[in-house]
Formats: structure tokens, sequence, C-alpha cells
């Protein structure tokens, strides 16, 4: 079984192949948002190396959002183009899922977050009990002040702490600190931001659950409408 | 020249669009001839919002891209194993939508190991007129009217242009929305106001024909678009009605009389036998009918695309691809959207 991963929610783009049980080769980069020129010779870079076409790869599993709307559509876009050529299904993970998912075992409540400006985050929140993986709150988009209130309240019910991670947990660590009333862990830089070798695994875990779906139907998670859109439905009118 | 040898095989250009609000893809056999030409247009969705909306654009994009994609492979009867590369427009557009119809493009050549091809819009917008007459060939005169685009332009060779005059402010086409939304039509404006005008008398107002200083074949409409929204206050403060119809009529030929004046004292000074009109504006009845009158006085053959060839269509992007593949033109994995890309550059 070949499941190729690809990120390109946010600041990372990345693409890694499992191949059964291993990660046969990851390419991550958390350099410039130019995914549009890097993402698919990055793809190229991960399918030469391990000699893989792309009609051997069973799944395509990519990082579905919430995140920038430009970096998603383009994961997006590549995806479906490589899952049509090849006839092979999608699996969109949940970006902030397959970031917590990284810290497999983890003792924390796990605070995935990316900004989302105007010090808001896209963000949920995870523990593992033990082997299980469980989701809190699913993703959203929250004022920093708020999720670290809640993140907090679901750590103290534990007896837990919480573990931040990704860019939004860099952003906004002054907000984190002067929130929390119990020490916050930052998650080392190895483990912060997200990587396609989770959002493979993940999606291997989502593709065993039966949640894959076809080039054709696939979407990116938004979260959010477009602006012009808020604005029609905040003056109380029709958005089709 | 690329004439179809006994010894050449069938060339065909799978060609994907997404430079604004149509999701489009194409299958091109030799160039000009046509398997499929398939559209999926968001004007109804953008018509709320009088104008395109990049974002919501973009997300249709992503919707729409494979469906029609595969329609495209279904009514040409062919599969991608099929095709001999991949064209996709890369510039110019809005940035969001052509990264779409690019990051699709890329991944499918890739995952079918077919070469990609990056065309240019506008080098697109006059192809169609090879794809509808199969006589033109390079070298002609030709003017590219669009929603983004007022060019004046030398076919030199398949690919090859030289500009002659560009408008320094609003597109014609852009004119078009902005007047046919001060008096109430919406969007899209070119159609409407070519509508209305109909009813209306081209000769009841007289608006300047603005001309660039020391630069005969460059264009200017923002002060023709100023002009028509000056008469409407004016009238608005005096009281008096104003005949709509009248306005987009005379309004209209103001803009068709400019375009008509240059292409013929370009195509006189340089003494070329063709002259074709591309581009959504090239649609538009008065500046189809002028140019014919024009041209036919003149001596010279006009050409224009069929309506459906006009709009933002993949087809024309398999014909623009179709020549630059045969002249080499190979794109890289890394190719990006360019969205002020410039006509004749790569």
């Amino acid at each position: 079984m070949k499941i190729l991963g690809i990120e390109s929610a946010a600041m990372t783009a990345s693409a890694a192949l499992l191949k059964d049980d291993a990660i046969v080769c990851e390419y991550t980069t958390n350099f410039k948002k130019t995914h549009s020129q890097t993402l698919l010779p990055m793809i190229r870079s991960v399918m030469e190396i391990t000699e893989t076409a792309a009609k051997d790869v069973d799944v395509f599993a990519v990082s579905e959002g919430p995140g920038s709307f430009t970096g998603l559509r383009i994961g997006a876009a590549t995806v479906k183009g490589l899952a049509y050529a090849a006839d092979k299904p999608v699996v969109g993970v949940p970006t902030l899922a397959a970031m917590a998912y990284a810290c497999h075992g983890s003792q924390y409540v796990l605070c995935p977050m990316m900004d989302a400006r105007r010090t808001e985050v896209y963000t949920a929140l995870y523990r593992f009990d033990g082997e299980a993986f469980i989701c809190l709150k699913e993703s959203c988009c929250l004022p920093v002040r708020e999720i670290v209130a809640e993140a907090e309240a679901c750590a103290a019910e534990t007896g837990s702490r919480v573990l931040y991670l990704g860019d939004g947990a860099d952003v906004y660590k002054e907000v984190i600190l002067s929130t929390a009333a119990a020490a916050p862990v930052f998650a080392p830089a190895h483990m912060k931001s997200p990587r396609a070798s989770a959002v493979a695994e993940y999606g291997r875990v989502l593709f065993e659950q039966g949640k894959a779906v076809s080039a054709f139907e696939f979407e990116p998670v938004y979260l959010k409408k477009s602006q012009a859109e808020q604005e029609r439905e905040a003056a109380g009118l029709a958005t089709e | 020249m690329y004439t179809k040898g006994t010894f050449m095989e069938d060339v065909y250009i799978l060609a994907i669009e997404s430079s604004c609000d149509e999701t489009a893809a194409a299958v091109v056999k030799n160039g000009r001839e046509v398997l499929s030409n398939v559209i999926s247009s968001q004007i109804a969705l953008h018509t709320l919002y009088g104008g395109v909306v990049p974002e919501i654009a973009s997300r249709k994009h992503v919707e729409k891209v494979i469906p029609v994609v595969h329609e495209a492979l279904k009514e040409a009867h062919m599969t991608l194993d099929d095709m001999t590369a991949v064209a996709v427009t890369y510039g110019p557009g809005l940035v969001g939508a052509l990264l779409v119809g690019v990051s699709a493009a890329k991944a499918i050549a890739f995952a079918a190991n077919k070469p990609l091809v990056g065309v240019h819009h506008i080098e697109g917008h006059v192809a169609a007129n090879f794809i509808d007459h199969k006589d033109l060939e390079p070298p002609f005169a030709c003017l590219v009217v669009s929603g983004g685009h007022t060019h004046l332009v030398e076919v030199t060779d398949y690919g090859k242009f030289s500009i002659i005059g560009h408008t320094r402010d609003d597109a014609a086409g852009e004119a078009f929305d902005k007047v046919a939304r001060a008096i109430g039509l919406g969007y899209p404006g070119g159609p409407k106001i070519d509508k209305k005008a109909k009813e209306g008398n081209a000769e009841a107002i007289t608006f300047p024909k603005a001309k660039v200083e020391g630069a005969f074949y460059d264009f200017s409409f923002s002060g023709l678009k100023s002009a028509v929204l000056n008469y409407l206050n004016h009238a608005k403060m005096q009281g008096e009605e104003v005949n709509d119809a009248d306005l987009a009529a005379s309004f209209q030929k103001a803009v068709v009389d400019v375009l008509t004046e240059k292409a013929m004292a370009f195509v006189k000074e340089k003494g070329y036998k063709d002259l074709a009109i591309a581009g959504g504006v090239a649609s538009n009845s008065a500046l189809r009918a002028s140019l014919t009158e024009a041209c036919e006085k003149a001596g010279v053959r006009f050409y224009a695309p069929s309506p459906i060839l006009c709009t933002d269509n993949a087809a024309m992007i398999g014909c623009a691809g179709y020549y630059e593949y045969m002249s080499g033109t190979r794109s890289d994995w890394d190719l990006n959207a360019v969205p002020n890309l410039k006509l004749g550059e790569r």
C-alpha cells in the first residue's frame, strides 16, 4: 500500500510517501510561500527517489484545511490532478488533526493553531488516551485567548497540561503566556509544523475508516466564506 | 509553417483555462480542429456582486476543474493517454484563479507523463481566429479587446507578437462594465450595452474620443468613461431624464470609432491584407459591423472568431498551445501563475 501525502495549507510545503509501514521519503520546507512553484517539483523528487510512478500510488492524502486559502487551493488542485490522472482516490486530512496526530501517545492536551490574522487562529483540540486519538474540539477559527482558556479547562479535567504547536503558537506566544494560568508547553521545532508524513499516516487511518472520495468530489475545508460573501450575509443579503 | 506531413503523427492537446470566471477545458487536434470545448461559466454567481469576486472565482475553479477536464476528454472520445501534451493558461489574469488551472494542469501532465506547455491568455484569444478561419496565417494585424486588455498587435508568426498600441488606463471591456453599472444594466456590461444600444440613437450624444499624446496607436478609455458619468450626473442635477438606449449607443459608438480608426490606420500604414479581432469585446455587434465595413472599403480581409470563441475558453488555449508545442516550448514543473504576464514574454 502506497500513500502520497501532501501538505501546503500554510507556510509548510511538504510531500511524503508512505509505503506499507514506513515513510520512505519526505521533503519538507518551511521557507517561503512559493508553493505554486515548489510543491510539484517536491512531489516529483519524492516519486523519483523512491522510483514510484503516479499510477503506483494507491491513495492520495492531502491536508484539507483550514489554512491559507491559496495554499489549500494549490494542494487541492494538485491532488485532484494527480488522483484524476492516476485514477485513484483522495483522502482529505484535517490539517490540525494531522499536526496533533504527529504527537502520538502524548500525555498533553494538543492544541495546534495556525495564524488566521487579527489575533484569530485556526485551531482544534485533541488528546491521546493511550493509543486512541480523541478529538476534543473540531477545527474552528477563534480568538487566541478563547482557545487557550478552553484548552486549559480540558487539561485541568485530566490533570494534564497543554502542548501548543503550529505557526500560531509562535506568532501568539506572548498572548498564550499571558493568558494561560498553568505553564504552557511549546512543541519543539521538529514537531510543531505540519508534515506530509503525518498527513499520509493519518490519511491511512481515515482511508481505513472508508473516508476516501474521488478526485471529482474532494474539496478543501476553508472554514470561512469569502470576504464578499461575509459582507453580504452581514447585510442580510442572499449569497447565491 | 507547420504543414502536416504524412510522416507526422497527429498532435492532441488537452488545454485548461481558469484565468478569470470561466473554468474551461478542451481537446484540440493538430492546432485547428476542436474536438471538444467545455466551459463552466460562473457569471450568474458574480452578477450578485456586480463583478468578479476573485476568492469566489478561485473556489469555483477548484470545484469545476476536474469535471470540466473529464467532460472535455469524454466529448472528444479520448483518454488522457491519447493526449500529446497538456497546455494551460498561466497569465495574465486573477492570480488565485490562474493558480487552480496551473496546479491541476501540472499535476495531470506529471502523473500522465505528458509535456506541459504554459500559454499566454491573449495569445489564446488571438489563436481563436485560427480555429474558425483555416486560411488565416501570420503575419496579420490583430485588435485584442476584452475586459482586461486593449491591444493593437502585429502577429508576425505563430506565438510571435509586436505590440503596436495598448490602453494607457481602462480596457475597453472595463469601460463597458462601468458604464453598464452606471445606467443600471448590471454585469457583465458588454453584452448588455450591446443589446441596449440597438434601441438607441448613436448620434444622440457626442462623447470625446480620447487621444494619447505622442502615441497614436495607444488607447485611453477612462476619459470617455468619466465623460459618460459626468453626463449622467449633470442630467440628474438638472432633473433631466436620460435616454439609456441613446447613451449606451453613443458611448458604444465612441469606443467602436476609436478602435476602428486606429486598427484601420495601422493596417494601411503597414499594408496588411488581413485584420483580425480577438477577446470578449470582439463579439460586440457594433464593433464587428464597423470593422467589416471599414475593411471592405479598404480591401482588407476581416476575421473575427465566432462568439463562443471570443469569450474565455480552452479551445483557443489548445490552439495556441499546439503552435507553442510545435515550436519546442516546454514548461517546467515549477511553472507559476503570472497575473501581469506581458504579451510576447515567457
